[in-house]
């Protein structure tokens, strides 16, 4: 069986188009994530409320809970993005895998660190041996492995192939992360957003989240994006339409 | 303003001042960092592409 996709999605594997179109929409992106994190992060610093038990400590899950969830959005983005490669063969996937990798590290790191740094005087410790932050440092591993395997071979198509298989499989820790605080007796307070329930705390503290949440993905569009429009000329360096750009710039 | 009597008062987060500002000092750094390797990417790579090409006009 032969499967017919719509018109954009294969000219969406086409690399001069996605430079094109990603240098249209870069700027608005910019702009909606500037927007997004300045009033997220005056509203989060200033003017939410604080936690009656973690006191002004509390302000630092407005970083720490983006950054989380962001983390594994773009794991799941660059495994998807790899299989995508795999499959189809569309070289497009491979370079959105490829950007998506370093960023997702950074942000796991971020992530972990924010954590450790609101620990301490919540529970007393930096670090504690728990499923939810276990899973969180394979997280980061994984992305390091991919990183690592990505630029291991002379050839440029093997190691898209070997970090794409790598980012396959470590998806599983993904259910792993977000269960971890159901499924073992963890120091980890369950998710503080989910789909199905109303947050526990109040709007004047989970709106200025969500402003952060949506600003973390909008930084995320903008980073990667600008990322893949550098490695799309990279990898089409000797194609006419790379030339004329690199003799007008 | 906001939640706080004086910018002293926000500054010093209760007594977890060091704590929120070490936070945020390490997402700062991660943003930043993202935002300055795709820049200086971006700039090698003409940098670079630009010798090349006249490398081989030349030859």
């Amino acid at each position: 069986m032969k499967i017919k996709f719509p018109r954009w999605f294969y000219q969406l594997a086409s690399p001069k188009w996605f430079y094109e179109i990603s240098g249209k929409l870069l700027p608005w992106f910019v702009v909606a994530t500037v927007l997004l994190m300045s009033v997220g992060l005056v509203w989060g610093l200033v003017f939410a409320p604080q936690d009656y038990q973690q006191g002004q400590s509390f302000r630092i899950i407005y970083i720490h809970v983006p950054s989380s969830i962001l983390a594994q959005s773009c794991y799941m983005l660059m495994a998807i993005a790899g299989a995508v490669g795999l499959i189809w063969k569309i070289k497009m996937a491979h370079v959105v895998a490829k950007c998506a990798a370093p960023i997702g590290a950074s942000i796991a790191v971020m992530s972990l660190a924010t954590g450790a740094v609101w620990g301490k005087p919540t529970w007393g410790a930096w670090w504690v041996w728990d499923a939810r932050l276990t899973a969180m440092l394979v997280l980061l591993f994984l992305y390091i492995g991919v990183i690592a395997l990505t630029s291991a071979f002379e050839n440029e198509a093997s190691g898209d192939k070997a970090a794409a298989v790598l980012s396959l499989v470590g998806l599983v820790n993904i259910p792993i992360i977000k269960y971890s605080v159901e499924w073992w007796n963890t120091l980890h307070q369950p998710a503080t957003f989910t789909i199905t329930e109303k947050p526990a705390m109040p709007p004047e503290m989970w709106i200025p989240l969500l402003i952060m949440v949506l600003a973390f993905y909008g930084f995320f569009a903008v980073v990667l994006m600008a990322r893949a429009r550098t490695e799309t000329l990279q990898r089409e360096k000797r194609t006419d339409w790379v030339k004329t750009l690199v003799e007008e710039y | 303003m906001g939640q706080f009597a004086s910018f002293a008062d926000f500054l010093a987060m209760g007594k977890h001042g060091l704590y929120v500002w070490l936070s945020y000092g390490i997402f700062l750094a991660i943003i930043l960092y993202n935002v300055i390797s795709v820049v200086i990417n971006q700039r090698l790579f003409f940098k670079d592409a630009k010798r090349r090409l006249r490398r081989e006009q030349n030859s």
